[in-house]
């Protein structure tokens, strides 16, 4: 039977390195399959994220030869022969082995301002399939983080995360700016708060979604273009300094992280 | 005990954070009550995230004649009449409302022409009434919940997995123990009340569709801590489960293949589901592939195919074809939708299972047949709850969702879960709030019970020898898919129950190896115990179950008792130990009104 040697990082915040474990291949097997094993022989205490091994959660992000990647849907005979290198994302602290510390992420939700609806009509809302359909493909999102580990505006400069939400981020400005129902204006808040302005669309984050959403071209362009109109709009820059004295922006709506 | 551990107070204490435990949080936050929401994963990724095809609500736009009435109608025929009616009725009235909020926190279900909600048919209801994302209907359910209860300022408290409920000195539920998985360090939650939402317990088995999560944590803990569960023996195994590459076996495909004009083939080609409609459903069902064809354009053209019978019908059949011989090259059946519904079609109505066998199996469906079996996927039975404020027998002590037993008898209709999770998330929260408001609520915590977990969990480090958890694990899977599985018989049964002892013997031994912070071997052997009690409950319920209803089927006892089918096996655990003995006792039916009674007998 084929065998197969995995490369994987073992290690806390104070350092670590990569360990080899080789052991025999199955067929069909996925990278998360060969990591249970290991985890099931050799290393009880492997520590690896993981939930539904569906593609469906975004628990198991790794960076597997390099590449940020879901483990649960990366299959084993996919990878060119020899040893399988997996690390865990780097634009993120580490935890212990695979599993890092996304709360970035987290703290980046609670300060998004929330949807707005006009109260519900009796029977509910009425909006169509066509006006649904761009929020519905940034919905997709199963939150991997993926587009984050790989966006280099944080992937290597740690202080931008301060200015930036990323990419994850973007799109869920995007889907709010253009939900149908929304009447909450955060354009100017996603570009002097969020950061928006600091992304210069290298589609890298486009190129790792396992959900295929085109974050770049169908979120973080038209974002920019919508920030832009209202940004340098004399109408809506004299509106944006009447509502600056009433302080009723939607940076005063956004939730404040709680502690 | 709070100067040895990080300590929180607050008023009410939600245990999970799939979609009962965010609904509730939510209720509870709407009555300005302080709330924690602990969950032993990350925010997000919780078992509702896996939830395909839909949620079932009576909204009536697409079949205007479909209201509660016909959807209470459905449960209660699915759920083969062991439903708790009250459950039953409430989910039905409620569910419609429930869907209707989720769009006012952003979720953006698919529409119909004229703008409404749409909703697909699915196996057992009457009408099509699920609303739905394409078939990631479950993420849509979790984000929108979840984005709500962020934008609430909740706090929530991530990777942090329950041990024990504790109680106060008068056997109120106080609260509970917990430790972080990211450093291994204890943490101890005071709370006026309690709410259960900690969802399945499916890793018992082999071949599930459940995470790693679904070790039945909820249903224990509330055993340990004096409720009782109801149902344990009436266990859903889905039919259409992958069955290849082996890695994946279990993984679920969605009845919205079926729903959406997939049909089950044998080896021999043949749509075989017509040799096996049951009396109870042949008024309902099409005797022809014609007529079966007819009705996906126009429910009133024809009557269901026999695909969409509820699923332990399904399930059941396709054990008999594999049994017989006639399965696929894996030891499945066939589920073709390729040579019914065009490559663009499926590709639009269900993205992920096109992704998901693409990427998995090699399989292009919109070419090619999938091969499928039958999978360990849901726990109908669970603590026993008052349907109205889902209390359990422990005063402040909530339970809703999965872990909660009553709403679907003994078989659940897909869609169903969903609607229950916000009916009762919400209900739970209600409850809690109420408990809470009654000034009748706990106020210290039971030390020594606190000392007591802390202690069981961390035995395993301090054992000089003994056995890896996951090879416990592993022996408890294949012990349980081989005995207690889809079809049963006694010798089986009296076997596990055996073998039961034997295994809690060594989950009593296991050994834990390097250090306290996310040790995934030490979070293992934590979640053992909670998966031998589920175990013992599953094997002793079907012990007793000496007939054949919804998900539970006795080889030995084929058909259904009369008065087995008008009281539940109802659990408990006297000396609260995982090891200890439990109890079980027949609890009768709740009697039900003569005008709901009325609903089940009109003929359709």
């Amino acid at each position: 039977m084929a065998e197969v040697t995995m490369r994987i990082w073992r290690g806390d915040a104070s350092g670590g390195e990569f360990a080899a474990y080789t052991l025999a291949q199955n067929e069909g097997e996925v990278v998360l399959d060969v990591v249970h094993r290991i985890q099931a022989t050799e290393a009880p205490d492997l520590a690896c994220r993981w939930n539904c091994k569906a593609g469906k959660c975004g628990s198991c992000s790794a960076e597997i030869n390099g590449k940020p990647r879901l483990m649960c849907m990366t299959r084993m005979d996919s990878l060119p022969e020899g040893p399988v290198t997996v690390a865990p994302m780097r634009t993120f602290p580490i935890v212990r082995d695979l599993v890092t510390d996304v709360s970035f992420n987290f703290v980046r939700a609670q300060q998004v301002p929330a949807l707005l609806p006009p109260p519900m009509p009796e029977g509910g809302y009425v909006m169509f399939q066509e006006d649904v359909e761009r929020g519905q493909e940034f919905r997709k999102c199963i939150e991997c983080f993926m587009c984050q580990d790989v966006c280099h505006v944080i992937r290597d400069h740690e202080d931008n995360k301060r200015h930036y939400a990323g990419p994850r981020f973007f799109i869920r400005y995007a889907e709010l700016e253009m939900h149908p129902l929304d009447q909450n204006d955060r354009r100017e808040y996603v570009r002097e708060e969020m950061g928006l302005g600091y992304c210069n669309i290298t589609k890298c984050c486009t190129e790792v979604c396992p959900e295929h959403i085109k974050i770049t071209d169908n979120a973080i362009i038209p974002l920019k273009e919508r920030v832009v109109d209202a940004h340098y709009d004399p109408i809506a820059w004299l509106g944006r300094a009447i509502r600056r004295k009433k302080k009723a922006s939607a940076a005063d709506a956004a939730v404040q992280p709680t502690p | 005990m709070t100067d040895t551990y990080e300590h929180h107070d607050y008023d009410v204490l939600i245990i999970g954070a799939g979609g009962a435990g965010l609904r509730a949080a939510i209720e509870a936050k709407q009555r300005g009550l302080s709330v924690a929401l602990v969950t032993k994963s990350l925010l997000g990724k919780a078992h509702t995230v896996m939830a395909e095809g839909g949620m079932a609500a009576a909204l009536g736009n697409v079949y205007p004649e479909d209201n509660w009435q016909v959807h209470f109608r459905d449960t209660m025929r699915g759920g083969k009449y062991l439903n708790n009616y009250r459950m039953a009725e409430l989910h039905a009235k409620e569910a419609p409302d429930r869907v209707l909020e989720l769009e006012q926190w952003g979720a953006l279900f698919d529409r119909t022409p004229s703008g409404k909600i749409l909703q697909r048919d699915f196996g057992g209801h009457r009408y099509a009434r699920l609303a739905h994302v394409g078939d990631r209907t479950g993420l849509e359910l979790i984000r929108t919940l979840q984005q709500k209860v962020v934008s609430m300022g909740t706090d929530v408290f991530m990777e942090c997995k329950v041990l024990r409920l504790v109680h106060d000195a008068s056997g109120k539920a106080a609260g509970a123990v917990a430790y972080w998985r990211a450093t291994g360090e204890f943490v101890t939650f005071a709370a006026k009340a309690v709410v259960l939402a900690t969802g399945g317990a499916g890793k018992s088995w082999k071949f599930t569709s459940n995470s790693w999560e679904c070790t039945g944590d909820g249903h224990a803990m509330a055993l340990w801590a004096g409720a009782r569960l109801i149902d344990m023996e009436c266990v859903q195994f889905h039919p259409t489960g992958m069955v290849w590459p082996l890695s994946v076996r279990g993984l679920l495909v969605t009845e919205g293949v079926r729903g959406d004009g997939g049909v089950l083939r044998n080896a021999e080609g043949k749509r075989f589901m017509f040799d096996y409609v049951a009396p109870m459903f042949r008024a309902e069902t099409a005797e022809s592939e014609d007529e079966g064809d007819r009705w996906y354009e126009d429910h009133s053209a024809g009557r269901r195919p026999p695909e969409l019978l509820p699923r332990d019908e399904v399930a059941r059949a396709i054990n008999t074809e594999v049994k017989a011989g006639r399965g696929s090259p894996h030891g499945g059946v066939f589920l073709d939708i390729a040579s019914r519904r065009t490559p663009e079609f499926i590709r639009r109505r269900l993205p992920s299972m096109y992704h998901q066998f693409m990427e998995l199996a090699g399989v292009d469906i919109t070419r090619e047949a999938m091969e499928i079996g039958p999978t360990c996927h849901y726990f109908m039975g669970g603590v026993q709850v008052d349907a109205d404020s889902a209390a359990t027998a422990v005063p402040g002590l909530f339970a809703a969702g999965e872990v909660a037993g009553g709403m679907h008898g003994a078989n659940r209709l897909g869609g169903n879960s969903l609607s229950d999770l916000v009916v009762f998330g919400r209900r739970a929260g209600m409850g809690a709030a109420d408990w809470v408001e009654s000034g009748e609520a706990a106020t210290s915590m039971d030390s020594s019970e606190v000392e007591a977990a802390v202690a069981a969990a961390l035995a395993p480090f301090e054992r000089e020898s003994g056995e890896n958890p996951y090879d416990v694990h592993h022996d408890l899977q294949e012990m349980m898919q081989a005995n207690v599985g889809i079809i049963r018989t006694q010798s089986e049964l009296d076997e596990a129950k055996e073998r039961l002892v034997e295994l809690a013997e060594r989950v009593a031994r296991v050994r834990v190896t390097g250090g306290r912070a996310y040790n995934p071997g030490w979070n293992l052997a934590t979640d053992l115990p909670s998966m031998i009690t589920v175990s013992r409950c599953v094997t002793e319920g079907a012990r007793r179950r000496t007939e054949s209803r919804g998900g539970h089927t006795r080889e030995d006892f084929p058909t259904a008792d009369e008065r087995l089918g008008t009281l539940n096996f109802a659990q408990s655990c006297p000396d609260g130990t995982w090891d200890g003995e439990y109890r079980i006792e027949e609890s009768p039916l709740l009697a039900m009104p003569a005008e709901l009674k009325a609903l089940l007998e009109e003929a359709h």
